[in-house]
């Protein structure tokens, strides 16, 4: 058991290395370069040749590798080329709010889509089953964006109830400690409720389609014969047996919903990470996106590995098969 | 086929797309003018659906803040945004049938090196790689195609490879290679054509979720450009006249989700109609 997690954990130590080290090549690699952004189109070739010899640019893209690999595992990671920050610093105020909206949106997609599915699965056939699937697949087709910007139509244009953009008012460092909380909760409100209807949308129809998947093995028939009230077949025997999948869907859809936070952070201006990658991508920053990529990776491998525990302590047979190597 | 048309989400799948692909093919005809085309900006813009402009053209989903007819601009995205999708899925189907179909197959240090790079693939963050391809070119909708197939194939990968896996030890296989078949035409005759059907249902599925992040990376700037319309710019460029002209925003955005929620219903009906057949991939699909 120990030995296969401690497998596990170094593959998954590759995996990190093996994407940070794509993303260095392919970012150097992109046209493009910031010390002619950052000095701008009057800047003589004197000039950015010293500020590239300044920042170590100048350097071979190997030796420049190494330099930034040996500094990182150090915890060092630099100044942004484009705002002269620490890029330490710009991180952790940007993380707590990504990762804040993301674990909330989490839970409350999945309590809400366990629920539904559960419903609609006890229910298969009838008229409530096909009317939360109308919901259900309708949710999990709407674009974040595209969702959040009709929210903030309705809410923050129409009704004037809730704040469009940002993670708390221009006046929030002067209000006492519950005027500040509701602020924050009304600026949280829109961002996470796009993010949770879609992600009830797709959890929902999965639960649905594992629990169904369960409902036909005989062993539920079994305990339907011996006269086990369905309450107690569908939390016993049937649940247990569909949050398997379900547990491996949370796994894997850490990187889904990385992806649609962008987006979403983008639609409502969330100081998140999101933000700050988007821009340091397009400034060629690249202290700051090589730092929210390889926090990014460890977040998403962090979470597979996490899902495969989560599964070993739901399902006994697993344990130690699924934290073992994978079969050949 | 009847039994997928039979069911009834099958047939509203169906007949949804057939709708958005021939709106899309035969854009001239259902509107009247071009996607760029507009008169007088200033007596022209914001005009709600369902109105007549000044010139005494109707406009049944009003106009932007150009003046240029949204429905027009609809139909004409619509060829953009569903030949994105289409032809990104198609690279994805074909990257991964290859992967999957020679891991699956050949199995070996070969096999286990494509299933290692598959899984890598799998955990590098798509959008950070989105981001970083869509940043090296001019953005454009061949550049997007590109990007969005080759980080699509993962799934397709692991998804054929396990049929494959499941198919090699058929007897009909064994059948072929004891005939003399070479390997190569074993995979390709035999085994590959009888995998095609979980193929075929991923890639529907596999659309909707291309248009999807077309349209995130064209609302990002990072797709394809205006004056081209497709709806992802169309959603970025009605954000900002949310507030007097909602209907530039949310027209491009309703086609979308109905569009999406087609292929679902669709490929949906079809795993249904034939899960009797294949065992392994059903449930990979939900």
């Amino acid at each position: 058991m120990l030995r296969a997690l401690a497998h596990r954990v170094l593959t998954a130590g590759a995996v990190v290395l093996g994407v940070v080290t794509l993303t260095f090549f392919v970012l150097r690699l992109a046209p493009g370069e910031p010390v002619e952004r950052l000095l701008g189109p009057t800047a003589t070739p004197a000039q950015l040749a010293a500020q590239r010899r300044a920042l170590g640019l100048d350097q071979p893209l190997p030796a420049q590798y190494r330099a930034w690999l040996a500094r990182s595992v150090r915890g060092d990671w630099g100044e942004s080329i484009a705002t002269g920050r620490p890029v330490a610093d710009m991180l952790a105020r940007a993380w707590p709010s990504t990762v804040g909206l993301v674990g909330l949106s989490l839970v409350l997609s999945y309590a809400f889509g366990i629920a539904v599915g559960m419903l609609q699965a006890s229910r298969s056939g009838t008229r409530v089953d096909t009317a939360l699937s109308v919901g259900t697949v309708t949710l999990f087709a709407i674009p974040g964006y595209w969702l959040g910007l009709m929210l903030v139509m309705a809410f923050s244009y129409g009704l004037r109830m809730l704040p469009a953009f940002g993670a708390a008012g221009l006046d929030a460092d002067y209000l006492s400690g519950w005027a500040r909380l509701a602020d924050r909760l009304q600026h949280l409100a829109l961002p996470l409720a796009t993010l949770v209807l879609i992600g009830v949308g797709g959890t929902a129809r999965f639960v649905r389609g594992a629990m169904l998947d369960v409902l036909t093995q005989p062993f539920v028939v079994a305990a339907r014969g011996r006269g086990l009230p369905d309450v107690l077949v569908l939390r016993r025997h049937v649940l247990r047996n569909a949050l398997i999948p379900v547990v491996t869907l949370l796994g894997l859809s850490l990187p889904v919903l990385f992806t649609g936070v962008v987006f979403v952070e983008a639609v409502f201006a969330w100081p998140g990470v999101g933000g700050v990658l988007v821009q340091a991508v397009q400034a060629r920053d690249y202290p700051v996106v090589m730092a929210a990529t390889t926090v990014s990776a460890l977040l998403v491998v962090a979470g597979n590995l996490l899902a495969d525990v989560l599964v070993a302590a739901v399902d006994p047979r697993l344990r130690a098969r699924v934290v073992g190597p994978p079969p050949a | 086929m009847t039994r997928v048309l039979r069911d009834r989400r099958g047939l509203f799948g169906a007949v949804i797309l057939l709708v958005a692909v021939l709106v899309a093919v035969l854009a001239p005809l259902v509107t009247s003018g071009a996607p760029g085309a507009s008169r007088d900006v200033v007596t022209t813009r914001f005009q709600p659906p369902f109105t007549t402009d000044a010139y005494g053209a109707f406009h049944p989903l009003g106009t932007d803040r150009l003046g240029r007819d949204v429905w027009t601009r609809l139909v004409y995205g619509a060829r953009v945004s569903l030949g994105v999708g289409v032809l990104a899925v198609l690279l994805s189907v074909a990257i991964g049938t290859l992967v999957g179909g020679a891991a699956g197959f050949w199995g070996g240090p070969l096999g286990l090196a494509l299933l290692g790079v598959t899984d890598f693939a799998l955990a590098v963050p798509r959008v950070v790689l989105l981001l970083l391809l869509a940043a090296f070119w001019e953005p454009s909708a061949a550049l997007v195609i590109v990007v969005l197939g080759a980080t699509g194939w993962m799934s397709l990968a692991r998804l054929v490879h396990g049929e494959v896996r499941g198919l090699a030890v058929r007897p009909f296989v064994e059948g072929a290679i004891a005939l003399g078949a070479s390997r190569r035409r074993v995979l390709w005759r035999h085994v590959l054509p009888n995998a095609m059907t979980p193929i075929i249902v991923a890639a529907a599925l596999g659309v909707g979720n291309t248009i999807v992040l077309e349209a995130g990376l064209s609302f990002l700037g990072l797709g394809v450009q205006p004056p081209t319309p497709s709806w992802g710019n169309m959603i970025a460029s009605g954000r900002d006249t949310i507030v007097n002209a909602p209907w530039v925003a949310a027209a491009p955005g309703l086609a979308l989700v109905l569009v999406v929620v087609a292929c679902t219903l669709l490929g949906d009906a079809v795993r249904d109609a034939i899960s009797g057949q294949s065992s392994s991939f059903s449930r990979q699909l939900s």
